[in-house]
């Protein structure tokens, strides 16, 4: 297993963190519903999508904010290309657009038509050298970040594509759909390696004929040797959201699954983001009746911890320093929360 | 309110006929009795009105279809399309549909204020607001009761539903009687134990079927109400679905027609109901289930509203090129819209002030826009309507007065709200 630079790897600051005594530190305010939220590499910025097609960007020193418009529709997949400081954003109208990260108003710079349908998700490869993107019209699609020119198409998937990530080897991208089928692909030959069965997040309501669930989040560890796929599993009312969320832990290795991990109280949602802490643990945050964070080590089913949030939770991201987490609120606010005692 | 037929009174003989005036001066001023002669007959087919609703069972967001807003605090992360109506746009989950927009009149100014499911249904299939006094005919009955020819063996009112069980639903006809109530079939299959048992023999079969009518008339004789001839009509109804069971099977349809309509649960039960209404059916309801999405109406929208689109849009090029679309009305329509808001779990709820229905067709100036919401979709601004004047407008588009009066026991009732009027803009 090769070394990965430190600011690839989320949480990579090792530091004596405790997730028992995380809390808030700073509350960040836009006025419409946010749906995602991302550190930049440096951990400078805070990025997220919101509901009105924009991207907000606060300075985290000072909490400036900044507006990034161009989009035309909504933005849930943000990632960066470290080297140019990049930032690669996808909507749910198909495009993605890149922007200089840290100029004072940042303006697109490149668009690409990425996808019949929504764009969910974007990933930038451990190396810098490949853009992935996901989408509603079934397909993964690799392109070139310098110039957004395509490199090869991965088809397979039967279904929405809802989410994606690189492995953190390098050789190997992982991408999840609605009926929660995850496959590996070999990124050389552009072929599918192998699937994991995580259709456990997965259920057709009969009652109201319609499928819910899907892969929400999806992120590997610092080693690449545990898998996480979050989502809703237990659904008895599609159309009311009733079910419970949970996170899927997959054995790299063997591929199998090694731990389903649901919040120790009862809680009806689901869980929209997921991450690994360096050190070992999991967390995740959801939302439906409310919000939540949870903490997990992988060994245990339970979360042996829990913090209650004021609103609900739509995504999770570490900051490179591996004590802070963002999440992003249907309230407008991504809220900074600190894990150090 | 059970009608007694027995009670001879000339009101409850208004009928078809009566309701008809339009169409007999369509023919240059023949009587209606000239009309029936066998020469005249296939015209009268031909003429024959009909209607298809697609019921949208749930509630369909109009943000997401008829009367989107995007980039506004409402509209969500779609986006709008152009349509084959110059300035006219739909939501981009129709593309299909946009390529037949000019068949298609929108309502965009509806305003029902009933956001309960069952009420706003009612409100939706009967014209009128839920009151404790009256209960009001569904417009199939009432299609089945004016359009049906004379002659019409099959059940004037058939619903097209995706589950449940297959049976007669006499409370949809309300006052006008049993006989025009609703035969639903689950799944598209017709009521269960229809077929003659194989130890039954065809010989016995009839016997039994004489034994049974002889029975009938005797009791009938004195006793008649709309009870026993619903009662009898519907072993009539049984015999015919048993005799045109063929009809039921879409197996029968070409294989490019059936790609063409999809093989989903709605493309194959729009298929049916357009080879029933083919084969004499006056009113089919389908049921597409469901849009009531409380929780992700997005991703919801984007799966049921695929199935809809090509299907919807292959519906009306069908019956357009099989020359039935000017005589059919089809209406597509829900129990009411959902919220502008979004809700935290990316939801939208109950909405009936501000929303859209869609008519092409028989009657229909297709093309056709009319009423406004403003910018974020809360509330209509411009020629506001209620089931009331949904109901004027589609008997008029069918030919009939809505004017004119039921009667039961002698009673006059209004075929449609008396408050209300037809929409004139929509109306070819």
């Amino acid at each position: 297993m090769r070394i990965f630079p430190a600011s690839l790897v989320p949480w990579s600051g090792l530091g004596r963190v405790n997730p028992v005594r995380t809390r808030m530190i700073q509350e960040l305010r836009h006025n419409s519903p946010l749906l995602s939220c991302r550190f930049d590499p440096a951990g400078r910025f805070v990025f997220a999508g919101a509901q009105d097609n924009s991207i907000q960007r606060w300075e985290l020193a000072n909490a400036r904010k900044t507006s990034l418009t161009g989009h035309r529709s909504w933005v849930r997949g943000m990632a960066f290309l470290g080297t140019t400081r990049k930032l690669i954003s996808g909507d749910y109208s198909g495009r993605v657009l890149t922007w200089q990260l840290d100029a004072d108003a940042p303006t697109p710079e490149q668009t690409i038509v990425a996808h019949r349908g929504w764009t969910r998700m974007v990933a930038v490869s451990p190396n810098g050298r490949l853009l992935a993107t996901c989408g509603n019209d079934n397909l993964v699609r690799l392109w070139n970040p310098a110039d957004g020119t395509p490199i090869r198409t991965l088809e397979g998937h039967t279904c929405h594509v809802y989410n994606i990530a690189f492995h953190p080897g390098g050789q190997f991208l992982v991408s999840g759909d609605l009926r929660g089928i995850v496959k590996q692909w070999d990124l050389a030959r552009g072929t599918e390696i192998r699937s994991f069965d995580a259709a456990v997040l997965f259920r057709h309501d009969n009652t109201f004929r319609a499928d819910i669930g899907g892969v929400r989040s999806m992120a590997f560890n610092a080693d690449g040797s545990l898998l996480a796929c979050s989502g809703i599993t237990d659904v008895s009312n599609a159309f009311a959201g009733i079910g419970r969320p949970v996170v899927v832990l997959f054995d790299w290795r063997t591929g199998s699954r090694r731990q389903l991990l649901r919040p120790a109280a009862n809680f009806q949602g689901t869980a929209w983001g997921v991450g690994f802490h360096p050190s070992g643990f999991i967390a995740g945050v959801g939302g439906g009746n409310g919000g939540a964070l949870w903490f997990w080590r992988p060994d245990q089913p339970q979360s042996f911890h829990a913090l209650n949030l004021p609103n609900n939770a739509r995504d999770l991201h570490p900051h490179p320093d591996g004590r802070r987490l963002a999440i992003a609120f249907f309230d407008g606010a991504v809220r900074i929360y600190d894990m150090m005692p | 309110m059970a009608p007694f037929y027995a009670c001879n009174s000339p009101e409850h003989a208004l009928s078809r006929r009566q309701f008809l005036a339009g169409a007999v001066a369509g023919l240059g001023g023949l009587s209606f009795a000239h009309m029936v002669q066998p020469a005249a007959a296939e015209q009268l087919r031909r003429m024959q009105k009909r209607v298809l609703v697609i019921f949208m069972a749930g509630g369909l967001s109009q943000l997401e279809s008829w009367d989107p807003k995007p980039g506004t605090n409402t509209g969500g992360p779609f986006l709008d399309i152009a349509t084959s109506v110059p300035g006219t746009h739909i939501c981009e989950l129709l593309p299909f549909t946009a390529r037949q927009m000019d068949k298609i009149a929108l309502i965009r100014g509806i305003n029902t204020a009933e956001d309960e499911h069952g009420r706003g249904a009612y409100i939706m299939q009967t014209g009128r607001r839920p009151q404790p006094a009256e209960t009001y005919p569904h417009l199939g009955s009432v299609a089945a009761k004016l359009l049906a020819p004379p002659t019409s063996a099959l059940p004037g009112y058939i619903h097209v539903t995706p589950s449940g069980s297959s049976g007669f639903n006499r409370q949809d006809a309300a006052f006008l009687g049993p006989r025009f109530a609703s035969v639903t079939l689950a799944d598209g299959n017709p009521p269960a134990n229809l077929l003659r048992p194989p130890t039954l023999t065809e010989q016995a079969d009839m016997e039994r079927n004489a034994i049974r009518a002889r029975l009938n008339n005797r009791f009938a004789q004195g006793r008649r109400s709309a009870d026993t001839e619903a009662y009898t009509n519907s072993y009539d109804q049984a015999a015919q679905i048993m005799r045109q069971r063929a009809i039921f099977d879409i197996g029968r349809e070409p294989a490019h027609i059936r790609d063409s309509y999809g093989s989903h649960e709605f493309g194959r039960h729009c298929l049916l109901a357009r080879r029933l209404l083919e084969n004499g059916v006056t009113f089919v309801k389908v049921t597409h289930s469901n849009y009531d999405t409380h929780h992700e109406n997005f991703d919801f929208h984007i799966e049921q509203l695929g199935e809809f689109d090509r299907t919807y849009a292959t519906l009306l090029d069908d019956l357009a090129q099989r020359g039935m679309l000017d005589s059919t009305l089809v209406i597509v329509m829900s129990e009411f819209g959902r919220t502008p808001n979004i809700n935290r779990t990316m939801g939208r709820d109950h909405w009936s002030r501000a929303w859209s229905v869609a008519l092409a067709g028989c009657g229909i100036r297709g093309g056709a826009v009319v009423g406004r919401t403003n910018a974020n979709g809360t509330a209509v601004t411009d020629r506001q309507v209620h089931g009331g004047h949904l109901f004027h407008t589609y008997f008029r588009a069918l030919g009939l007065n809505p004017n004119r009066n039921h009667y039961v026991d002698g009673r006059p009732i209004p075929m449609a709200d008396p408050t209300a009027t037809h929409i004139p803009e929509v109306l070819a």
